[in-house]
């Protein structure tokens, strides 16, 4: 076609390791910017998971009993059963959040400003998913640092920092899926819905309120679709460190959906490939 | 300082003559059964104004999608300082500059963030970003309004604060989707005398996408967009002379049969 653009690699400067650090960290800059302007964002992500704590544990922790199960090597309290799961809930929250952003970013035209970026698309929306996490990562502390207060605590100060990891990858995950989302959904309007759909069944079906084994006294089936659910993973992930140790089924389930739904994210925002060509006709 | 497009003339400017601004070449988009462009081509040469008009559904904003790789081009080629879009798609994006139809600034920011924000994009460094967007600013007289959110501006000092940004990485090509939809009138003839002075001083080529008459000069480059198709592409003076009409205005309902259609402001 074009013999021209076999030059495409003359003496101007391609974009160097620095260029995409600066871009990086323009990105979780602005995420962290507009997240520090809507602070009340930052509160309704920390009060739900408090609530879930002090009303919800609080009442069910007599009817709810938690035999002694790993990581656990003794009776906890139901509070402290539930804790991990309130974490994957903020991260899936914020998950889904930054991808309703994402959404609004190009009802708004502000992902053509980021999509213009001579960066390669999946830089962009890796850094933007990052930006998302790192938000998320602050959540989670917070809430942490709460609970700390209700006596809520890993076995040693050293769970806060072995759990983080748990908490990127699990946030990483969680933010990639909403990505996936954000590319499926036409308008703003219609994420109520994948809210409805997608992040109550996803807590609900998952380990995050109450132990497999229960489930599995219950309703087998029931059992099978946690055990199927990437966030019963990521809940079980976020548990393990918290208690200096690697549930490597989890690890392994969370770092896999991880790849899937970021791949899956990439291609579908692929000038080529993707769904915007579709959505975008008038 | 040379850290990325100064030299991208120097780049590009291998063969006798310097590649063209913009050249769009047999392009043709569809959107399931239903054509949006059809054939399409023209170039924009440096340091030209020239005028993509059309009403609005005539495929303009396909166009841009297509010049800024929103979405890859079905049929034909986009180039940017002879860089295709589809192929080299960074080196293209690089060198060109884009003011959006839609407002993109976020509005919680304040200018200066909402210009870091973008240089950070293009990979360019604090202390730069700095001296760059002081310099941006001064162009469009917002040099003031640095420190204001963006929330705080009126629409035209909003769209002034993109065009801002969108030369931060000093592109020499500019791209605007109807800058000046929604505007009263005073900022449409600020915002395009601001246009036309980059044009005249700096040299940069710009593609200025409209439904508005008033806004083309007869010295102006202009393609005619209608229902997907060019239906003419030259200076607004000729095209006027071979439509027989008194001017471009009339020439464009002649072209297009677009009874009574005057340009007023939207």
């Amino acid at each position: 076609m074009s013999g021209s653009t076999a030059s495409s690699t003359p003496g101007a400067q391609g974009l160097g390791l620095a260029q995409y650090a600066i871009c990086l960290k323009g990105i979780v800059w602005r995420e962290a910017l507009r997240y520090w302007h809507q602070r009340e964002r930052f509160v309704s992500a920390l009060v739900r998971p408090l609530v879930w704590l002090f009303i919800f544990a609080a009442g069910f922790r007599s009817v709810l009993g938690v035999s002694i199960i790993p990581p656990y090597d003794t009776y906890v309290l139901y509070e402290v059963y539930i804790t991990p799961g309130l974490i994957a809930m903020i991260e899936l929250f914020s998950g889904m959040q930054s991808s309703l952003s994402m959404v609004y970013d190009r009802e708004m035209g502000n992902m053509r400003t980021l999509l213009v970026s001579p960066f390669p698309r999946w830089f962009l929306l890796t850094s933007k998913l990052a930006a998302g996490t790192a938000v998320s990562l602050a959540q989670v502390y917070a809430f942490l640092l709460v609970a700390y207060f209700w006596e809520i605590e890993p076995p040693t100060p050293w769970g806060y920092l072995t759990v983080l990891p748990a908490l990127v990858l699990a946030g990483l995950m969680l933010g990639a899926l909403g990505m996936l989302l954000s590319s499926l959904i036409k308008q703003l309007e219609n994420f109520a819905g994948v809210m409805n759909f997608v992040i109550f069944p996803m807590f609900f079906a998952s380990s995050a309120l109450y132990p497999l084994w229960r489930v599995k006294e219950g309703s087998p089936w029931l059992a099978t679709i946690c055990e199927l659910n990437p966030f019963t993973h990521a809940v079980e992930l976020i548990r393990f460190a918290l208690y200096e140790e690697i549930n490597f089924l989890a690890l392994a389930v969370v770092l896999g959906a991880a790849i899937v739904f970021l791949g899956a994210a990439i291609a579908a925002y692929d000038p080529s490939r993707g769904m915007l060509k579709r959505r975008e006709g008038p | 300082m040379s850290s990325s497009t100064p030299d991208s003339e120097a780049a590009s400017d291998r063969g006798a003559s310097p590649p063209a601004a913009l050249v769009v070449a047999g392009v043709s988009h569809r959107y399931g059964k239903r054509k949006a462009l059809e054939n399409v081509g023209f170039i924009v040469a440096q340091g030209s104004f020239s005028v993509l008009l059309g009403l609005n559904g005539a495929g303009k904003s396909t166009l841009f999608c297509l010049i800024t790789r929103l979405f890859a081009t079905q049929r034909g080629t986009v180039r940017i300082f002879g860089f295709d879009v589809n192929r080299a798609p960074s080196e293209a994006l690089r060198r060109l500059g884009v003011v959006f139809q839609a407002r993109t600034l976020d509005l919680d920011l304040t200018v200066m963030q909402n210009l870091s924000y973008h240089a950070a994009l293009h990979g360019i460094s604090g202390h730069q970003t700095k001296s760059r967007a002081g310099f941006a600013l001064e162009t469009v007289a917002m040099a003031g309004r640095a420190h204001d959110k963006a929330r705080d501006l009126s629409g035209g000092q909003m769209r002034r604060v993109e065009i801002a940004r969108a030369l931060l990485h000093r592109p020499r090509m500019l791209l605007l989707d109807e800058p000046t939809a929604g505007l009263d009138i005073r900022a449409r003839a600020d915002i395009l005398k601001h246009v036309r002075g980059l044009v005249a001083r700096e040299g940069i080529g710009v593609l200025w996408a409209t439904h508005l008459i008033d806004e083309i000069e007869p010295s102006d480059d202009v393609v005619v967009l209608h229902e997907g198709k060019i239906l003419d592409h030259g200076n607004a003076a000729e095209i006027a002379a071979r439509a027989g009409a008194a001017g471009i205005g009339p020439a464009f309902n002649a072209l297009t049969g677009a009874a009574g259609f005057e340009g007023e402001p939207n």
